[in-house]
């Protein structure tokens, strides 16, 4: 049993509170599926897609929109490995533990990635990029090892590989905020200058 | 236009070496250069080793090429397409001349696997052309009775393919006895074996054999709804499922009086799992359908009685639907010629792990296992020594080297304590350390126990801490005995198959390879030098240069020594991360 979820239970509240989510975006999914038998798993997934985890307040809002008792969904959400309870990362990534892949020295991978990233097994990264998990298997097993980024698979890595892909997709996404960051100042810079001509023509 | 045909693979496994750039490229090409070939998209051939493969055929033959990229494809579009001249160096089958690979292929015999990597899977009417909806059709049009259609499949001798191996026809002959209005034919494509991939290549690469299968099924035990259950972690499965029920729903093979069949209506969704692997169970299954925690329930009732909502429901394996249309138009015998007296027909393997061909292979059942390492896999990685394969996964166990010649059919794996399983066959070689196998397995059962049953969650703890005792030198006198105990008394207790047999891998090793248990508690030795913590690092004092290379990249600063001068490692510092021994050029590090 994964039990250790559960455990984990304190740090998942605090983290919820910074955050405001808007629980009308179910409405669509509440709505498509409320009429369903055996609703819940997909109601769950389909939070999930929306939020990148299952927030509390969903649950609860579910709870009263279509009178599901807490408990049960509770007690679905921590059985399922899929299901999140603590926001996640911009990208997760899933590192193979399947038996081909154990064969193939995947601890090492895993090892390796820890280190870089600075995060254990499960957690997310300071800056929210990286998600870093271990899964049973992907069925890329003639590849192994093999990790997932995404819906991207990368086999035959080794330790280093995977922090090579691992750094690159970090450079990326710095570079994009540095973008956003510099498309924010010119676009500033051009609301000046509008502003100063539409003063000139004021004038 | 030419008849010239590219193919390339983009199956997942196609995918992650890079197939999908490779597409790309040649779409590329033939635009840019105004080419005249048809490119066609395809799944898993089988031979995932080689990935990506590229297909190409022409009038002169057909040929596959192997580890293909974005150069390489260039190089075969100019040789190959514009100057007609093959590119032989990186072909790795072809019908023309004898390929170094040939025994991959001819050893094998393709039933399930009939169409993958032949179809594009997006296509359904590239299934049509090779035979597909024929079987249904058939029935429909020379109006074979339920009865006739049952007794086939029992007469083909086809057994499940999921792991149990029960008869497929005595299984739709019971749901079919039931008398309900409403019943259910549920495919089980949950494929929770760590290490096998049959199930999700037989989906991805042809998903309308699995669909056609399933409705045959549904026909003879009279279900009007089915249920796909497929792994969360198969995205591609399922969009490639999707499609195609879309597919046969327009054309009529889904939906209401299907093909003039008389109140035969019947639709098929998919469901996705949420990962558990005791969802593969069928009532855990059926639970996690219904939308609850996946508990395994008591049987009887078996599903056949009572189901999904309490009705009648039949479940079988994706591959084992995908042999029903090629059973229903060959007829029963040409199955049953294939394999054993009590094993017939064929069987998918995921050959993976310390072999230097791993792939998808389909072999007739009572092949020896040596037959398949060494005819089909090309033996092992690195030429290193052939210690055990493990079969079944979690519910499985380790055969060692001397029994490989162990036929592969349900009951002569079971006789060796192994199970037979869904087709996951992991090879393991000399640096495999068994004891460090049990562990990993005991580990993984520990984890996907649902919790049901006390000695299944709380046994399956015990062996694990056990187990890693063990492997981290702190084993002791009668640990091995208490394994042992332990592991009858978690099968006696145990409410499903996954408590029932989550000590096989245990048992087996112990069976097998009792003597490396015995070194690792009594000497705190790993024969296999795998467990880190059991492993000792020296310098070879005639062997070292002294580069000093060691000594930089040792992360613990246990390894001392002057320029030019031999070094020497403090074992009380050292945390056995083998760093020095694999940096060193001159051999000078030995581990024992
Ligand atoms: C713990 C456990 C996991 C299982 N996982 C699977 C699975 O992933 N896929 C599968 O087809 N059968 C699995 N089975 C076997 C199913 O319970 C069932 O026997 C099978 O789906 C029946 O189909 P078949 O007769 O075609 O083999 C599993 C059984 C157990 C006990
Ligand atoms: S064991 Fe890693 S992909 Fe299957």
């Amino acid at each position: 049993m994964r039990i250790e979820r559960i455990e984990k239970q304190p740090e998942v509240k605090e983290l919820i509170t910074e955050q405001k989510i808007d629980l009308k975006l179910l409405d669509p999914l509440i709505k498509r599926l409320s009429h369903k038998k055996g609703n819940l798993i997909p109601l769950l997934q389909g939070t999930q897609d929306i939020f990148g985890y299952i927030p509390p307040d969903a649950l609860k809002y579910i709870s009263d929109e279509l009178g599901l008792k807490m408990t049960d969904m509770y007690g679905v959400v921590t059985f399922y490995a899929q299901f999140k309870l603590k926001p996640v990362g911009k990208y997760i990534i899933r590192v193979c533990h399947g038996t081909a892949c154990h064969v193939q020295n995947a601890d090492k991978i895993s090892d390796d990635l820890k280190t870089f990233l600075e995060v254990k097994d499960g957690d997310t990264t300071v800056d929210g990029i990286f998600t870093l998990e271990s899964v049973a298997c992907l069925g890329c097993c003639s590849l192994a090892p093999v990790m997932m980024i995404g819906d991207d698979t990368f086999g035959k890595l080794t330790g280093k590989k995977a922090v090579d892909v691992v750094k690159e997709i970090r450079r990326k996404e710095n570079l994009s905020a540095d973008e956003n960051l510099t498309k924010n100042t010119i676009s500033t810079i051009n609301l000046t200058k509008v502003l100063k001509a539409g003063k000139k023509a004021g004038n | 236009m030419s008849n010239t045909k590219v193919i390339v693979g983009l199956g997942s496994c196609g995918l992650a070496a890079g197939a999908g750039k490779v597409y790309d490229e040649l779409f590329r090409i033939r635009e840019a250069d105004k080419l005249d070939f048809e490119l066609k998209k395809t799944s898993c051939i089988g031979m995932c080793f080689k990935e990506p493969l590229v297909e190409i055929i022409d009038e002169s033959g057909s040929y596959m090429y192997g580890e293909v990229d974005i150069k390489k494809a260039d190089e075969i579009v100019e040789k190959h397409i514009v100057n007609l001249s093959p590119v032989k160096e990186y072909i790795v089958q072809s019908d023309t001349f004898e390929s170094p690979f040939k025994n991959y292929f001819e050893g094998q015999v393709k039933i399930a696997l009939r169409n993958c990597g032949f179809i594009d899977p997006e296509s359904i009417e590239d299934y049509e052309a090779r035979n597909g909806y024929k079987a249904i059709k058939k029935i429909a049009e020379e109006k074979i009775s339920v009865q006739d259609v049952i007794k086939t499949v029992l007469d083909s001798g086809l057994r499940g393919r999921g792991g149990g191996g029960f008869p497929t026809g005595l299984k739709w002959k019971f749901a079919n006895n039931s008398t309900s209005k409403i019943k259910y034919i549920i495919c089980n494509a949950d494929e929770g074996d760590p290490g096998a991939f049959m199930d999700r290549s037989i989906l991805e690469g042809d998903p309308h054999s699995v669909l056609e299968g399933m409705i045959i099924g549904a026909y003879a035990i009279g279900a009007t709804e089915g249920v796909i259950y497929c792994r969360a972690e198969y995205p591609l499965a399922v969009k490639r499922l999707n499609i195609a029920l879309k597919q046969a729903r327009e054309k009529g093979y889904l939906g209401k009086d299907i093909l003039g069949i008389e109140g035969f209506d019947l639709d098929i969704y998919v469901k996705e799992g949420a990962g558990a692997f005791v969802c593969g169970e069928e009532t855990a299954l059926i639970a996690s359908v219904e939308g609850e925690r996946g508990m395994p329930r008591k049987r009887p009732p078996f599903p056949a009685v009572s189901g999904l909502w309490k009705q009648p429901t039949n479940i079988n394996n994706v591959e084992t639907y995908a042999n029903v249309p090629w059973i229903i138009i060959k007829g029963a015998q040409a199955f049953a010629k294939y394999g054993t007296e009590k094993s017939k027909g064929t069987k998918v393997f995921a050959l993976t792990g310390k072999i230097k061909y791993g792939g998808l292979v389909e072999v007739p059942m009572g092949v020896s296992i040596r037959d398949i390492v060494y005819k089909l896999g090309g033996g092992i990685t690195g030429d290193k020594k052939f210690k055990a394969v493990q079969l079944g996964g979690p519910s499985g166990g380790c055969i060692p080297e001397y029994l490989s010649d162990t036929l592969v059919d349900y009951d002569s794996v079971t006789a060796t304590g192994a199970i037979m399983g869904s087709g996951g066959m992991v090879v393991m070689d000399e640096t495999t350390c068994m004891v460090d196998i049990a562990r990993f397995f005991l580990d993984f059962t520990c984890k996907e126990s649902c919790g049901k049953c006390t000695f299944c969650r709380l046994g399956t703890k015990r062996m694990l801490e056990i187990l890693t005792r063990i492997t981290n030198g702190e084993g002791k006198e009668g640990d091995i005995e208490k394994l042992e105990e332990l592991a009858v008394k978690i099968k006696d207790g145990s409410l499903c198959g996954l408590g029932q047999t989550a000590p096989n891998p245990v048992l087996t090793t112990i069976k097998y390879f009792r003597d490396e248990y015995e070194a690792h508690i009594r000497d705190k030795k790993c024969p296999a030098l795998n467990c880190k913590k059991l492993l000792t690092y020296e310098v070879i004092s005639e062997n070292c240069t002294g580069c000093m290379v060691c000594k930089k990249n040792c992360p613990s600063n246990a390894i001392e020594g002057e320029k030019k001068q031999v070094h020497f490692i403090k074992q009380e510092l050292c945390i056995k991360c083998g760093e020095c021994f694999t940096r060193c050029k001159f051999n000078a590090i030995k581990v024992f």
